[in-house]
């Protein structure tokens, strides 16, 4: 077997064009640092999460996660590539190496984190599903949807999650499903059903397709719990532990008023302790991670702490103005925790 | 003596000349048709008034952003404001000079081919398509002196013509071999074009885009990575070479045993007597054929969407999920139809017209 591998090897590796060579030994720190930048895999679109604009460049909550490490790396968040992903093969491109990190709006689940080889980082949005539906119909609470025609977009939890939530509450539903989110929202705008359910976060896009998006509001209640963060290979703690540490440097930059138009001033002024040790004044911190000194400095600096990048991609910056809920710091009850850096 | 003078002949009685008669032949010649014919102009006046209303008269033209679109009908606003990335996809500003110039080599080297009154065309055309695939690859990917653009930054219409060039050129040799390999009466080379043929037949192109992009770099050492388009070109070759393949059998089979004989009692050898007697005459009759897989080939582009390859249609549907944008994925798809259509359409006319200047043996 290995030596039918090798001869495979060497025989692709004859055909010049294409072929990338990336070291096989050292650590993904190692490798990344070799070629110079962070290669990320993203989504092939989803409004807000990573999207390109018009002059192609990517933007987006999932899109910054990566140009937060490579922040920390390079102490410059543009280097960094990206690779646009399939749902479904987006597992097998960080297995094999084809990205350092996957960013991905992925749902934190047992059977991936336990059962795949893959690590998840972090938590940078907490999502789960919801409903929309028209304000006329006059319902505050998806207790209320007793008997209601439900769009489904197609997913593979989706149905699974509606049913179980109408069967616990005793209530009936008629399922109306569609594949794509163009055809749901036309479907919500004609008529053809009263609420509208997928995960919050793509309820609030596909609010912006109806032509009247004010007469639509998303209900409070969320159904199910899909935690969405960065992935990276397990078995490399020290890369792991950058991504984690990236993200946490946001929350905790949050929490501290520290924002990316006042980070450079504070990193030379603050007397606070935890600011000065976050923003590397204080200790060496960013040693034990095998990052500069003032990695935490160039995260803030370049992409925000993780208030300025969520209310820019998604919240009130954007179009989709999504309130931050359960994305709220803990201080402020939300689920946004991060343990301190000392 | 009287002379007898005929009168002159009388018109044609109205209802059977002119408009009001091609009328009454072609749309009202019986009760049948008439209902047809009614039933057609119903759902034409049905259909096609909104759409101009949509697409023309209710249209919003000018503008910037999506405020803009005021109006009703479509937001072509939408089109302008994305329509360098349809077409080059993330290809770097500063270079995109690159991707107009290999076009234009591309559409001036070939133009001396189609002089008829050229001497030796067909070393000249023989010379055109060694050098020009090198010279495009260098222009589009860089080194020697340009700066380099990785593939994964190529996009847009340009990727779609990549692929799909790249596609055809690279499937009608391929699939001439085959099909004579198919015919050949050597059993080794018959099996392995049999079984080459049937097996790419036999699988969807999405299986083997997708085998290719997420099976491939599993069996394949970490260290070794192929590049993502590469990996698609090479799948679309194989995959359309099976099909030209077998249309081009149809060809040869259609050919009298007589050529064959003929052409051996003259001396020639195997690949002359195919080069000058059989194929000429072979490929012409399967024209239509040809055309057909390669215009379902060039439709099938589209299909790199699944391995996250932005072509013209992925592009488009990456713009309608810009924030900025949602909701206008209607005008994104109707662009993308047009640009298809008229791709195709050239081909089919193209098509006609080969046929129509290569109709010459078997013309009565």
């Amino acid at each position: 077997m290995k030596l039918l591998k090798t001869t495979l090897a060497s025989a692709i590796a004859v055909a010049a064009f294409g072929l990338s060579t990336q070291a096989s030994a050292g650590t993904t720190l190692d490798t990344v640092t070799k070629k110079g930048f962070v290669q990320c895999g993203v989504s092939d679109g989803l409004p807000g999460f990573s999207y390109t604009d018009a002059r192609g460049a990517y933007l987006g909550i999932d899109v910054d996660v990566c140009r937060a490490v490579a922040a920390a790396v390079f102490g410059d968040a543009s280097k960094v590539r990206f690779t646009p992903l399939t749902a479904k093969e987006r597992f097998t491109a960080l297995q094999s190496g084809e990205v350092d990190i996957l960013s991905r709006n992925t749902t934190w689940t047992s059977s991936r984190d336990a059962g795949m080889g893959l690590s998840f980082a972090g938590v940078t949005y907490y999502d789960g599903q919801g409903f929309l539906v028209n304000k006329k119909l006059g319902v505050k609470s998806a207790k209320e949807l007793d008997g209601a025609a439900v769009c489904i977009q197609a997913g593979t939890t989706t149905e699974l999650n509606l049913s179980d939530y109408f069967r616990a509450n005793g209530m009936k539903y008629t399922p109306i499903t569609y594949d794509k989110s163009d055809e749901s929202a036309k479907a919500l705008e004609a008529g053809r059903c009263d609420v509208l359910t997928s995960d919050q976060s793509q309820l609030y896009a596909q609010r912006i397709k109806l032509a009247v998006p004010d007469d639509y509001v998303v209900l409070p209640e969320v159904i199910s719990k899909e935690p969405l963060g960065p992935v990276v290979r397990r078995g490399d703690d020290e890369w792991f532990a950058i991504v984690r540490w990236a993200l946490f440097a946001q929350v905790n930059a949050e929490e501290l008023g520290v924002t990316s138009a006042n980070v450079e001033d504070l990193a030379k002024t603050s007397k606070n302790p935890d600011v000065r040790r976050l923003l590397g004044a204080e200790g060496e911190y960013g040693k034990d991670l095998r990052v500069p000194k003032d990695w935490a400095v160039k995260i803030i600096k370049q992409v925000g702490n993780y208030g300025e990048m969520f209310e820019r991609n998604v919240g009130q910056g954007s179009e989709l103005k999504i309130a931050r809920g359960l994305n709220a710091l803990w201080s402020k009850g939300g689920l946004q925790y991060a343990p301190p850096v000392r | 003596m009287s002379t007898h003078v005929f009168k002159p002949d009388l018109p044609p009685p109205t209802l059977s000349v002119g408009v009001l008669g091609w009328l009454r032949a072609n749309l009202f010649s019986n009760g049948f048709n008439t209902a047809l014919t009614v039933l057609a102009v119903y759902l034409i006046w049905l259909m096609v008034p909104p759409v101009i209303q949509w697409a023309v008269l209710d249209a919003n033209w000018s503008g910037t952003t999506r405020e803009d679109c005021t109006a009703d009908g479509a937001c072509w606003v939408f089109i302008q404001n994305r329509l360098q990335q349809f077409m080059y996809g993330f290809y770097p500003l500063s270079q995109r000079w690159r991707v107009d110039l290999t076009v234009l080599a591309a559409v001036l080297g070939a133009v001396p081919i189609f002089v008829r009154a050229m001497p030796r065309r067909w070393i000249y055309a023989i010379g055109y398509l060694l050098v020009y695939p090198w010279l495009a690859f260098w222009l589009l990917h860089g080194g020697l002196g340009l700066q380099i653009v990785e593939t994964s930054q190529w996009g847009g219409l340009m990727l779609t013509l990549v692929i799909a060039v790249v596609g055809i050129a690279g499937a009608m040799p391929l699939g001439i071999l085959l099909a004579l390999g198919r015919r050949s009466h050597m059993p080794a080379i018959r099996v392995i074009c049999v079984t080459f043929i049937e097996f790419w037949r036999g699988v969807p192109l999405i299986t083997v885009l997708f085998m290719s992009s997420v099976m491939l770099p599993l069996f394949l050492p970490e260290q070794i990575s192929i590049d993502k388009l590469l990996r698609a070109l090479i799948a679309v070759t194989l995959f359309e070479a099976a099909y030209i393949a077998e249309v081009v059998r149809g060809g040869l089979q259609a050919i009298p045993k007589g050529q064959y004989e003929a052409a051996g009692a003259l001396g020639l050898g195997y690949w002359r007597m195919m080069g000058l007697v059989i194929l000429p005459q072979a490929l012409k009759l399967v024209i239509p054929g040809i055309v057909n897989t390669f215009i379902a080939l060039f439709k099938d582009t589209s299909l790199v969407i699944i391995i996250g390859l932005f072509d013209l249609f992925n592009s488009i549907h990456q713009a309608t999920v810009d924030p900025a944008w949602l909701g206008f994925a209607t005008e994104g798809y109707v662009f993308a139809a047009a640009v298809y259509w008229i791709f195709c359409f050239g081909m089919s006319r193209y098509s006609m017209r080969l046929e129509r200047r290569l109709h010459t043996g078997h013309k009565r």
